[in-house]
């Protein structure tokens, strides 16, 4: 006999030139090895290598409390974008949406669908970020899945990530709860997130190469807690941006908003990709900011609070609640004039003159 | 933005406003349609109306491309992305544009149609040489300023010998449809409707030039201020012609003078002339038939025209009875007046033209100012 056989042997993943193949989601051998030397060893933790179905997690800190679960699909095109990628803002999403309830992110599950003939080297990249943004954050990815879809029936790679928070006793954060005089505060500079992907996407090369502002802001919502302010709602405008978020309390708290344009942060080079596109920024997409109304008493405080972390150093006073049984959110333009932000119908869209 | 907020200064606004308010007569009315829908954007946007006196009015002008296509052209468009499998290009706003029995574009992208948005001419171009198996089109719509991108794909699509490009060409013409509001016989008939001057275009004259307003400012004695679409240009705009109205002058001037010369842009005028021919008549969502209101490609570019090479046949589609679009453009009406508006008729479920995009009268008074609607005065007549 020619040649020892090596015991145990598995011929490791070609992560260089390789691809996703369907036996990658067939729960054989392939699928185990993927698991064992990307996912695995990328998110690694002690949940995660118990191995089983599920992951088994200790109670929760306090007896009294509330759980909150929040869950997020992504399906971002292009996969790579100035600023992140689909990996880390899978991540993001998901500890955004437990924090501006307020609570305490804990764990993430996440589920993969890929489509077969997927660059492996492109996975790897996506699932080291994703990694890297979870162990940033301190929050774990302590279970997951993956499933392999056949080539043209899936755009590369679909994520969806589940996160699991605790809310400590007596904090009640809700869209329902803002009040006439209440004040709003926005974290940041606005549009950032979808001005990065649609430049990529279409294809502008923008001069100045507006970034992405992905990021969890669990840390800064536990500054904004410390602070003692009395905060009624926080959100993190994502799709649609800030005029829809705005919205949506205007019509859970029934009641009307004025905004002040002059008072809201927009980066130069957003606001000139916005105007050459004919888009408006206040319907653009974020990814890293957050909205929050909170007592009129209490706004300089919490501004304070905001502006001390890295995440908020743009933060600034935006406007302010008022009665209005038509639950208009309106706005002082820069110009003097006044006018409605509307709900934004269907999907903006450039205008041609 | 440098260049920009220059045009948006809060400041020199207040000032013009001051200047507008020491210019009109009290006890005269003044009745100002801007024909463009940039400037209806703008208007709207930057709530130029809570600078103006009371007597004066804003009329918005049927100066927006996408409302004025009729739905019969969107058929066209839908039955060649969905019925002959064509990859159909379309600028993105013509998208959402309600058709036949519910049908868009969009929709019949998720029906299966390749309907693709560009976001220039060019763009539909280097889509038709990248699948030289599939048929594409571009869906040309726009006023004067998008026809000459169009003229130019057309005569590289021949340069290079394209089998498989064609253009579906809707570009309108903007002094025909100034003229054809001009002369309707509310507004000539005295008094009936009061229209007493005109914000002249932004863009589309930067390509036509100042020139082509001067017959109709002097037959119809109404005075012109070509505006850019910035508000201190409206502004100035607004009080540079309610001192003609004052002076009792009906002339063409122009405010946009950084971009618009008298005799417009001639290469592109050139250029236009030499693809395109002007169209005897052309239905305009809203207004109807209007005379040598639009352009269709020349025989000599016919392989690139894509309704003759569908053999595609015009079918007028009638709006809902209801619909006030028509007086609403002719400024007889405003949008509160139409029994539809805010009710039947939304940005989300449009019946008529002027709800279809962001720069129709109904839609920007929807969307940005629909919350002064009920202390909203009653339109006034004409002193």
């Amino acid at each position: 006999m020619s040649g020892a056989v090596r015991k145990d042997y598995v011929r490791p993943i070609d992560f260089k030139h390789g691809c996703v193949d369907m036996t990658h989601g067939s729960g054989g051998r392939a699928m185990a090895q993927l698991i064992e030397e990307l996912f695995l060893r990328a998110f690694d933790n002690d949940y995660l290598r118990q191995g089983n179905d599920g992951a088994l997690l200790p109670p929760p800190p306090a007896a009294a409390g509330r759980m909150v679960l929040a869950t997020d699909a992504h399906v971002v095109s292009p996969l790579f974008f100035p600023g992140g990628d689909i990996g880390c803002l899978s991540v993001h999403g998901t500890i955004n949406d437990v924090a501006v309830m307020g609570a305490r992110p804990l764990w993430l599950a996440a589920s993969f669908i890929l489509e077969e003939g997927f660059p492996l080297a492109d996975l790897q990249r996506i699932v080291e970020s994703m990694a890297a943004a979870a162990r940033d954050a301190g929050v774990p990815v302590v279970t997951g899945d993956t499933k392999v879809v056949e080539r043209g029936k899936g755009d590369g790679i679909f994520i969806t990530t589940t996160g699991f928070g605790w809310l400590t006793a007596g904090i009640d954060w809700r869209g329902d709860r803002a009040e006439e005089g209440d004040v709003i505060l926005l974290s940041g500079g606005i549009g950032e997130h979808g001005m990065a992907i649609l430049g990529q996407r279409e294809n502008l090369a923008f001069d100045a190469p507006i970034v992405s502002d992905t990021a969890a802001l669990h840390e800064l919502v536990a500054a904004m807690q410390a602070s003692g302010a009395a905060i009624r709602c926080l959100r993190d405008p994502t799709r649609g941006g800030l005029a829809t978020t705005l919205n949506e309390i205007a019509r859970q708290s029934h009641v009307g908003m004025l905004l002040d344009e002059a008072a809201i942060p927009l980066q130069p080079a957003v606001a000139a990709a916005c105007e050459f596109l004919g888009l408006d920024p206040l319907y653009v997409a974020n990814e890293g900011k957050l909205v929050a109304i909170c007592a009129a008493a209490d706004a300089d405080c919490l501004l304070a609070a905001m502006r001390a972390h890295p995440l908020g150093a743009q933060a600034a006073r935006i406007g302010s609640v008022h009665a209005d049984p038509q639950h208009f959110v309106q706005m002082q333009t820069r110009f003097g004039g006044k006018r409605m932000v509307d709900w934004l119908n269907g999907e903006q869209l450039p205008r041609i003159c | 933005m440098k260049y920009i907020d220059e045009f948006r200064d809060g400041v020199l606004a207040k000032n013009l406003a001051a200047s507008i308010a020491a210019a009109v007569m009290p006890g005269r009315s003044y009745n100002l349609m801007e024909f463009c829908g940039g400037h209806t954007h703008a208007i709207s946007r930057y709530g130029l109306n809570d600078y103006l006196p009371d007597n004066v009015r804003m009329i918005h002008g049927p100066g927006c491309p996408v409302c004025v296509l009729p739905i019969g052209r969107i058929d066209h468009a839908i039955a060649l992305a969905v019925e002959r499998g064509v990859i159909l290009c379309s600028y993105g706003d013509p998208l959402r544009v309600p058709a036949s029995g519910g049908a868009s574009l969009l929709k019949s992208k998720a029906r299966g149609g390749d309907v693709r948005m560009v976001y220039s001419a060019a763009a539909a171009l280097d889509i038709a040489r990248a699948h030289p198996q599939r048929e594409v089109v571009f869906f040309a719509i726009g006023f004067e300023t998008t026809t000459p991108p169009t003229a130019v794909i057309i005569k590289q699509a021949q340069a290079a010998g394209l089998k498989n490009f064609s253009v579906l060409c809707n570009h309108v013409l903007t002094p025909a449809a100034i003229n054809h509001i001009l002369a309707s016989p509310e507004v000539r008939e005295y008094g009936t409707v009061p229209l007493d001057g005109f914000v002249g275009p932004a863009h589309v004259s930067t390509i036509i030039g100042s020139r082509p307003y001067e017959p109709f400012a002097a037959g119809f004695h109404k005075p012109v201020v070509i505006a850019g679409f910035e508000p201190l240009d409206v502004m100035q705009a607004i009080l540079m012609l309610v001192r003609q109205v004052n002076d009792g002058r009906a002339e063409v001037e122009n405010e946009f003078f950084r971009a618009v010369t008298r005799d417009g842009n001639r290469k592109a005028q050139a250029l236009v002339a030499e693809v395109f021919e002007v169209r005897e008549s052309f239905e305009w969502r809203g207004l109807g038939e209007v005379p040598d209101s639009a352009l269709r490609i020349r025989p000599a570019y016919a392989t690139f025209d894509a309704e003759r090479r569908y053999g595609l046949e015009y079918v007028p589609v009638p709006d809902n009875r209801a619909c006030e679009c028509g007086v609403i453009l002719r400024g007889i009406k405003r949008p509160e007046d139409c029994k539809l508006f805010g009710t039947a008729c939304t940005p989300e479920n449009p019946l008529g033209a002027c709800m279809v995009s962001s720069e129709g009268a109904c839609a920007a008074h929807y969307t940005y100012g629909r919350y002064k609607s009920t202390d909203m005065k009653t339109q006034g007549t004409a002193a």
